[in-house]
């Protein structure tokens, strides 16, 4: 009986430079993708949770077909879907939609709003009752209401669904190696390819992923503990 | 004590196979005309038609199992499969991992542009382009060597990298030579595109040619594939399969 060689640290730290440019990217991709997301689904979990005539079954559609479908299939569809048309390659969009970074981006953005758009609606469709009636007794206006009391007060307790959808998000990002991005798993992936490999390149980019979740749950349970101190158990 | 240890190895390690009553063959299914996957889900090509012909040859059932390109050899190491038909070149860096029968085909490597491109192969021609190849494939490690200046793609199946040529994210893709003519050129849409530069055959990267790729321990399995290759040879079998895929002759020199 043979045993294959022990893992190959030495190519994972020859690489270094490598994955610290697939962590960049990751990064990159899934920050800008959250805060996009977040712009699109702020108003559009308001116009949900209000059942506004126009918007709220148009949002309603879109939440559902990004919802509805894998991140996987929505990223390939844009990259190698699109550009599969000549009116879309002769259009002004191709300017964007030929480079994978975009199209990276603009399919994360999309997916991340579709989810925090649900994720806000609920938290503002489960706002007491209470805290909009103040409100009004205050004399605020609507807009002031809205502003200063019923969307701080929805983004409190979305805080830990939130949470989620971010480190989700960041784990969905991986899909960004399935066209040619060098994200930490793409990286990983090409290390594999070049040395012949079984589970180094890959086992690193877990070692990677699981860092950056440990910093962003992190991240999250400080935010939590500052903005729901009221929601805690009071101590004795 | 010593039993506890040696049934936890043969965890780790995976091993202790029985003897081999039938293979396991891997195959890519995305490369055409070497293999791809018919209408019906099955796996057709020379690639498959040649590991039947050495199967029947050898006597044993074989099986063969669709793996993506970049996991194959790790797929062959942890015994998901027991050979690897997947016109894998015999090169050196691959040789430290797994050990290789005779070739059994050997074609050169090309570029691929736009008809009428003006790009030239050469290190300077092909600086700052976007030169596509298959990730994990002799062409990635012959790229960054022939075109240092160029910007590599990688991709992880020969198809994706046509489709971003057609797409003209790519100023030209490099694979075999027969891949890329009988896969895409001779196919409605490779219509608007052609070769350009040279066929290169760089034994140092590209290797004596295609063979078959086995684990190292199993040296008997490798001669009598060995032994089949020069029977199908000689039978005129390879001929018959070579003849339903290509009007040259692949075996070389």
């Amino acid at each position: 009986m043979r045993c294959r060689s022990p893992m190959r640290v030495d190519l994972i730290l020859a690489n270094w430079t490598l994955f610290a440019a697939g962590v960049w990217m990751t990064l990159q991709l899934t920050l800008l993708a959250l805060l996009i997301g977040f712009c699109i689904a702020l108003p559009a979990g308001l116009a949900r949770a209000r059942r506004q005539r126009f918007w709220s079954p148009l949002l309603q559609g879109y939440v559902y077909l990004f919802r509805g479908t894998p991140l996987l299939v929505q990223t390939y569809l844009i990259y190698y879907g699109l550009s599969q048309f000549a009116f879309v390659r002769e259009s002004w969009a191709w300017l964007v939609l030929r480079d994978p970074w975009w199209c990276a981006l603009i399919a994360f953005s999309l997916n991340s709003g579709a989810y925090a758009t649900e994720i806000i609606r609920g938290a503002v469709e489960t706002t007491p009752k209470g805290e909009a009636e103040a409100a009004m007794a205050l004399g605020l206006s609507p807009r002031q209401r809205d502003f200063l009391v019923l969307i701080p007060s929805a983004l409190r307790r979305a805080l830990p669904q939130y949470g989620n959808e971010v480190v989700f998000m960041l784990h969905g990002s991986a899909v960004a190696s399935v066209i040619t991005l060098q994200d930490i798993l793409g990286v990983g992936r090409t290390l594999n390819a070049r040395f012949y490999l079984a589970y180094e390149g890959i086992l690193t980019a877990a070692l990677l992923y699981m860092a950056i979740t440990f910093v962003l749950v992190g991240l999250f349970r400080m935010l939590e503990r500052r903005y729901l101190r009221h929601m805690r158990p009071r101590s004795a | 004590m010593k039993r506890i240890l040696a049934s936890v190895a043969s965890i780790l390690c995976l091993s202790a196979a029985g003897p081999a009553l039938a293979l396991n063959i891997c195959i890519e299914g995305a490369y055409p005309p070497f293999s791809e996957l018919a209408d019906d889900g099955t796996l057709v090509g020379f690639d498959v038609d040649i590991a039947n012909a050495l199967c029947d040859e050898m006597n044993v059932e074989c099986e063969m199992v669709k793996v993506d390109w970049d996991g194959i050899i790790p797929a062959l190491l942890e015994k998901k499969c027991d050979a690897i038909v997947a016109s894998m070149s015999i090169t050196p860096d691959r040789a430290q991992v797994i050990s290789f029968t005779d070739k059994y085909y050997n074609t050169p490597a090309r570029l691929v542009a736009a008809k009428g491109t003006d790009l030239v192969d050469s290190p300077e021609g092909l600086a700052g382009k976007r030169l596509g190849v298959q990730r994990g494939t002799v062409h990635q490690p012959f790229a960054e060597a022939h075109y240092p200046d160029a910007d590599i793609v990688l991709y992880g199946s020969q198809d994706e990298a046509n489709l971003d040529l057609i797409a003209g994210r790519l100023d030209a893709v490099m694979a075999d030579s027969v891949v890329l003519s009988l896969g895409f050129l001779e196919t409605p849409q490779g219509a608007d595109y052609a070769f350009f530069g040279e066929p290169h055959l760089d034994p140092a990267i590209h290797g004596e040619g295609v063979g078959i790729g086995v684990r190292k321990e199993d040296n008997d399995l490798r001669e009598q594939l060995n032994g089949a290759i020069a029977a199908i040879r000689e039978s005129g079998v390879y001929d018959d399969i070579s003849g339903k895929y290509f009007d040259f002759d692949i075996y070389g020199e």
